[in-house]
């Protein structure tokens, strides 16, 4: 069956010496070869088709590191610097789980992935989690088996266009290019707003958002669309940012989230309660600075968060302490937008709607009880 | 007598296949070749039925009905008719034409340059064959993805917007966006002067016939007459009904062009950059077949006084052709393939629409990924089906 040119030569003469006496069967070296290749084919697939379905956290655990799906490069929420180190707030939220997973913040390593790519490498198991400004929508949850954990930052999409074309409105589109970046709820919303409007124009697809940038640059459309977080940061990279202008309308709702596989709920709540966590802290003002001095409230919210009270962290599966590592290590969400995002960054994105309940904004986690 | 050997001999191999089993090797062979076959067979089927499984307890789309869901998104250039509320099975029809399109334009672009350089780099002329040289190594060389990108800034760059379009004869306009040329539409009196033409063209035949030979009229006469039948029908029917084809033109809106003909920047792009590349690969597949005819052959042909394009054209290139065409499949099976590139200059290709928007949107990874394969598949299967028919027609005949 299988003849490998090195056989040719063997010292022994491979096909024709008998190998085995079976009474009155013999066998020769050639058919023991094949056989016992077919039954190791047959063994090797059983076995790791049994290994495919174990519980997420155990697997994170025993490989010692948490793989993250990221941006392949968005300022603010997921990018590399010259030294590869990664910054951003979906960064920031993987690191986030790591530390209360592991204690260590930077047990979080990143898998960039285009917009195309990721949620079939969610799928095939390639990352545990996928955070990279994905929008939180009916289709992705109960169409293509994710489930979103929490919403981390609240966008909208918006375009960008040259401020020498004097649009004041969306609305005055009618008829443009519009470069916009493939596999995303982007491309979908676009048609909508341009349909509801019955308006006509032209999209130009690009499969990075770099490429649909640098066509928009090169004056191949007459807008560029996505989330209005990515258009600022666009923007920012641009020859000359202050030649292009947002436009004023938000056309969709962009509910950012991190997503992980349906099926595995302890997973599922793991990250979902990390992520109310980081704004339960925000809330109760406990800060990556404050957190030793808040292990002496005698405020009972504060005291079931970081572990003194209760044992919420082993019903996740982690450490009581598991709030206050990620605290510690990270941040509460406050100082995660603002080093990212906010004022302490150079994007300087007002909290707007991504503010807390409590001052006016929608960001609202149930309690930690 | 014999009819009881016969009936021993079958007893004998009904009774004993074991002793059969253990003298036989041929049959013991065939045995293990169906036990694996068997094995594999069964390892199909249950990664198969795993997969499904899999794919159900995650609630991910397992069968083909997704491909009758409205697609919610505008492809800018379509063969077909198409809109935001198509399904997604017409956007995979989109991206399957907009693939054959690059295709076929690439295919002859590419053929023609291919042959050219190709004999280019044969050329006596120690430039032209420093050029072609030059062309094929730089060329070959560099990445097919880094030349697209090129071109496509290449194109884009210098055009003005279209604002400041340049403009050309009967309306056409070249901008950044793309060129724009009157679009040909179709009047009702086409038909009546089609087929005026039609009838003019049989009556030319039957007049070609009939005055064929040596008593017929004289030959200016009947060029003059065939002619008239030609034309005059047409002429006249366009007389009495109007102009069978109007125009439309493009006209210049806020941002765009709108209506007429239109040749995107990405469409350009994308034949140029595949052209030239599988160009560079086809010149040296043509060389190499030139170069295996055998030097007697050229020189026969100089002795017998033939020039050098009928050289070429009669004696090296058929005969070079049954080397040539093997070879020259794969590139074009190549071709094909690299129009899946399409994707980073913007086109709206097979691999763009129905292997990305589509996947994406519908999160079904696997079929999308079974038939996008099946399809490049069947189009390569095609290709060199059509061209193993032609190096049929042009590999030597033995006697």
């Amino acid at each position: 069956m299988l003849r490998l040119a090195a056989l040719e030569w063997f010292p022994i003469r491979w096909n024709r010496k008998p190998a085995l006496h079976l009474g009155l069967v013999t066998i020769s070296r050639r058919e023991v070869v094949s056989a016992s290749l077919a039954i190791a084919l047959a063994l090797a697939v059983l076995l790791s088709c049994g290994a495919a379905s174990a519980a997420t956290l155990d697997q994170v655990k025993d490989r010692g590191h948490l793989v993250c799906g990221s941006n392949l490069g968005l300022a603010g929420f997921g990018l590399q610097d010259d030294h590869g180190a990664w910054a951003g707030l979906d960064i920031d939220f993987c690191r986030a789980v790591a530390a209360a997973i592991f204690g260590d913040a930077s047990k979080a390593r990143f898998l960039p992935l285009s917009s195309k790519d990721r949620f079939t490498a969610l799928q095939s198991g390639e990352i545990d989690l996928l955070a990279r400004n994905t929008t939180w929508t009916l289709s992705r949850e109960a169409g293509q088996g994710f489930l979103f954990a929490a919403i981390t930052y609240f966008d909208g999409q918006g375009f960008l266009v040259r401020k020498k074309q004097n649009l004041d409105s969306a609305l005055d589109l009618a008829g443009a290019s519009i470069c916009v970046q493939q596999g995303t709820t982007t491309e979908l919303n676009l048609a909508d707003f341009f349909r509801a409007n019955n308006m006509k124009y032209e999209p130009v697809v690009f499969a990075t958002a770099d490429e649909a940038v640098r066509a928009y640059e090169a004056s191949r459309c007459d807008a560029y669309t996505t989330d209005a977080s990515g258009l600022y940061v666009e923007q920012r990279k641009l020859a000359e940012p202050d030649a292009h202008v947002v436009l004023p309308e938000i056309i969709s709702k962009e509910p950012l989230g991190p997503v992980v596989r349906q099926g595995d709920d302890q997973w599922f709540n793991l990250v979902r309660w990390v992520a109310f966590a980081l704004l339960d802290a925000e809330e109760l003002g406990v800060t990556s600075k404050n957190v030793d001095d808040k292990a002496r409230s005698e405020v009972p919210d504060v005291r079931r968060l970081l572990g003194f009270e209760g044992n919420f962290g082993e019903a996740l599966g982690l450490g009581s302490d598991w709030a206050y590592r990620i605290v510690k290590l990270v941040g509460n969400y406050g100082e995660i937008f603002d080093r990212n995002l906010g004022e302490g960054s150079n994007l300087k994105i007002k909290r707007g709607i991504n503010a807390l309940w409590s001052k006016g904004g929608l960001h609202y986690a149930p309690p930690v009880r | 007598m014999r009819r009881r050997s016969d009936e021993a001999a079958a007893h004998r191999r009904l009774a004993a296949p074991l002793s059969r089993l253990a003298t036989s090797p041929a049959l013991r062979r065939t045995l293990v070749q169906v036990a694996v076959a068997a094995v594999l067979g069964g390892l199909l089927v249950a990664a198969f039925l795993d997969v499904r499984s899999n794919m159900e307890a995650r609630g991910i789309p397992t069968g083909f009905g997704f491909l009758d869901d409205p697609a919610g998104f505008d492809i800018n250039q379509s063969l077909i008719a198409y809109s935001a509320t198509s399904t997604y099975g017409r956007a995979f029809l989109v991206g399957l034409l907009n693939t054959c399109l690059v295709a076929a334009i690439g295919l002859v672009l590419s053929t023609l340059l291919g042959f050219l350089v190709g004999i280019a780099r044969l050329s006596p002329n120690m430039l032209l064959r420093g050029l072609a040289s030059a062309y094929v190594e730089g060329l070959r060389n560099v990445p097919l993805l880094l030349q697209l990108l090129f071109w496509y800034n290449a194109v884009l760059r210098p055009l003005p917007p279209p604002s400041e379009a340049l403009l050309l004869p009967f309306g056409s306009a070249l901008t950044n966006r793309g060129l724009y040329l009157p679009a040909p539409i179709a009047a009702q009196s086409l038909a009546p002067v089609a087929l005026a033409a039609l009838l003019g063209m049989g009556v030319a035949f039957v007049l070609f016939r009939r005055m064929r030979g040596r008593h017929g009229p004289a030959q200016g006469v009947r060029v003059a007459v065939i002619a008239l039948a030609l034309v005059l029908p047409p002429v006249l029917a366009t007389a009495a009904f109007g102009w069978p084809v109007t125009f439309e033109r493009p006209e210049l809106g806020r941002f765009n062009y709108a209506g007429g003909l239109r040749l995107t920047p990405e469409l350009v792009a994308l034949v140029m950059g595949l052209s030239l590349y599988t160009a560079a690969f086809i010149a040296e597949v043509v060389r190499a077949g030139l170069e295996a005819v055998p030097r007697g052959q050229s020189e026969a042909a100089a002795a017998l006084g033939l020039d050098a394009s009928r050289t070429y054209r009669f004696v090296l290139i058929p005969q070079a052709m049954r080397l040539i065409v093997p070879l020259l499949t794969s590139q074009y099976l190549n071709l094909v393939k690299n129009s899946s590139l399409a994707v980073f200059v913007g086109y709206p290709d097979l691999v763009q629409v129905f292997a990305g928007t589509v996947l994406n949107q519908t999160g079904a990874a696997v079929q999308v990924v079974l038939v996008t394969m099946a399809v490049y598949l069947a189009i390569s299967l095609v290709a060199s089906a059509a061209m193993n028919l032609y190096n049929r027609r042009v590999a030597l005949v033995e006697r």
